[in-house]
């Protein structure tokens, strides 16, 4: 039983990034209707600028501290958001009126060429890199054999409150209403008056921010990182907004609880070397039982 | 390509394949292997494209089925040792057949519960499909696992390598022409239309997903017979966009334009050798601004689709 409970905190922990990144893509593909493929790629981006601007950030702050690792968080978010709209303006805007296959072999470019520039020698190399302890370390063992550290305690803190901002952000806020409106009916929303482009820039910013701080949370815990790492996340990530039905906010983050929770039971009582084909198995059950996903609406093509 | 000099461009493909095969022996054993590879990619490429572009089904799990065929051809001649020529022709044939039809029975598996998705689903899917078959010969110990597989026979030559890729074609070319095979590029150009018009388009999908699964199973049983070894990081994701590159780079549905793509991009990291650090750079920005500006492909006359 102990152990059982300790595989679930584990895959809370594991989820709760999961739902980070799956956030970018549900909210990019309620807008525009396609996966952006380099948004796995975004989040090793945010791993590597917190390896980067921790030491410098270090200099400021005392660096294993609570506030360090937030200002390093912080940073990396908006470097993330930036080069997410400026993906957006540069490869994806120019085919806004494209066949929707055109777009997403071109999310497929940028992903490549992020991960290739990436493990160029000259960038950041293919060798993985170990990440600098940005927050402070306390192991707490006393709850009944139960092992908890406290970066696991700093990814459910920070994925509860930046759900939070974003549950804010969508509901409440005149341009969360514009998103809204836009994943509604892009042609509808644009008529009354929205900017279009402006709408689709903040989202990928959004997105691309989440993902970034999925990145530090990802690399605090697990802290090798590569230019490769962003790979199977972003695509269990993805499986995670389909389940959860994707478009749909609260699906995406429900999705990533239960693709990160059954992934580490699996791995902890049957066989680890299976853990990466589970997200695929959950998304091909879940295509023929539930196309829509958990709590997604059935959709009907019209012609 | 017409449908009516498909067959003589079949036969003329195959004497041409014997001919050229009785002197491969005076190729530079080099250039012999780049051969073999430009053939078996030509396989895997117009297989693909029947699926991708005269099907409009983005399919990005190709390396999967071409594990399955590779791995079902090796397990089976590695159980023969030495032969006569006669017979190790025999095997080798039945071989790369079972391991056709293995990974047609994949596509099959593949196919039916997943086709009723379209676009973005269907990627994702299949290279999820792909994935999950790695996973599995990564997991099987007794075809070594993540280690690896020694094929013993060194069977693939020029005559099997292009011989195949000519049959490819033309069975390719030939479907999708006749009276049954334009039900493919009705399902490409109008999905909604093509099944109001009676066209059952799940079966179309399947049928392509069969016979181009069926094909990366021959390319893979000779690509096993070529480099004598098989791992199975060897048929990953990046495996499978290759063969996609190679599609969008001659032009989806266009068949001597994807030839000549899967021959150029054989041939470029030869060449490339030089700034080999550079290569996968240069291909993914081939990649966006081709989709950006040439979005129908290098080799292509038709005008883009507009959708």
């Amino acid at each position: 039983m102990t152990e059982f409970l300790q595989q679930l905190i584990n895959g809370l922990a594991l989820g709760s990034i999961l739902a980070l990144i799956a956030l970018g893509y549900t909210m990019v593909y309620g807008i525009l209707r396609f996966i952006n493929f380099a948004h796995g790629d975004i989040f090793m981006l945010g791993a590597f600028a917190g390896f980067y601007l921790a030491p410098k950030v270090a200099t400021i702050f005392p660096m294993p501290s609570i506030g360090g690792g937030l200002a390093v968080m912080g940073i990396s978010m908006a470097i993330c958001a930036v080069i997410g709209i400026v993906i957006e303006k540069l490869a994806y805007r120019p085919l806004r009126r494209s066949p929707k296959l055109t777009v997403l072999i071109t999310a497929i470019g940028v992903s490549l060429l992020i991960e290739y520039t990436c493990q160029n020698d000259h960038v950041f190399g293919a060798a993985p890199k170990s990440f600098p302890a940005i927050f402070p370390i306390h192991h707490i063992t006393q709850l009944g054999g139960l092992s908890l550290n406290s970066n696991q305690i700093i990814v459910f803190a920070v994925t509860l409150i930046l759900l939070l901002a974003l549950r804010f952000i969508v509901l409440k806020t005149k341009i969360g209403m514009a998103m809204r409106a836009l994943s509604f009916n892009p042609e509808a929303a644009a008529l009354m008056g929205i900017n279009t482009d402006v709408v689709i820039s903040f989202t990928f910013g959004l997105g691309s921010a989440l993902a970034a701080a999925a990145g530090i949370l990802f690399a605090v815990n697990y802290p090798a990182i590569d230019p490769l790492m962003g790979i199977l996340p972003g695509l269990k990530a993805f499986v995670a907004a389909v389940l959860g039905g994707i478009g749909n906010l609260p699906g995406a983050a429900l999705g990533g609880i239960i693709i990160g929770v059954t992934e580490t039971l699996v791995a902890g009582y049957i066989s680890s070397t299976y853990r990466d084909a589970i997200a695929f198995g959950i998304l091909i059950l879940i295509l023929l039982i539930k196309p829509s996903g958990l709590l997604g609406k059935k959709e009907i093509e019209k012609v | 390509m017409n449908i009516r000099h498909a067959k003589t461009f079949l036969l003329g493909a195959l004497a041409l394949c014997f001919f050229v095969s009785l002197f491969s022996n005076q190729i530079n054993s080099y250039w012999l292997f780049i051969a073999y590879d430009i053939g078996i990619n030509i396989i895997l490429a117009v297989s693909l494209n029947l699926i991708n572009g005269y099907t409009g089904q983005f399919s990005l799990g190709h390396a999967g089925f071409m594990a399955v065929g590779a791995y079902t051809a090796a397990v089976i001649t590695n159980q023969f040792g030495e032969l006569n020529p006669f017979l190790s022709i025999a095997v080798f044939l039945g071989a790369l057949l079972a391991g056709g039809l293995l990974a047609a029975l994949a596509g099959l598996l593949v196919g039916i519960p997943t086709l009723r998705l379209r676009g973005d689903y269907l990627a994702i899917v299949t290279l999820g499909f792909g994935e999950i078959i790695r996973v599995m010969f990564q997991n099987m110990q007794s075809v070594g696992g993540a280690r690896g597989l020694s094929v013993m026979h060194g069977w693939t030559n020029f005559f099997w390598a292009f011989g195949f890729a000519a049959v490819t074609v033309y069975v390719v070319t030939a479907l999708v022409h006749s009276t049954y095979g334009r039900g493919f590029i009705a399902v490409r150009d109008d999905e909604v239309a093509a099944s109001a018009m009676g066209i059952s388009t799940t079966r179309y999908k399947v049928t392509a997903f069969v016979v181009g699964a069926f094909f990366a199973g021959i390319a893979g049983g000779l690509y096993a017979h070529s480099k004598q070894f098989i791992t199975p990081g060897g048929f990953g994701f990046m495996q499978s966009i290759a063969i996609v590159v190679m599609v969008i780079l001659g032009g989806m549905g266009n068949t001597i334009g994807v030839i000549i793509a899967a021959i150029l991009l054989t041939l470029l990291p030869e060449f490339l050798r030089p700034v080999a650090e550079y290569r996968m750079i240069i291909y993914s920005l081939l990649l966006i601004i081709l989709m950006l500006t040439r979005p129908q492909g290098l080799f292509s006359l038709r005008k883009s689709p507009s959708k």
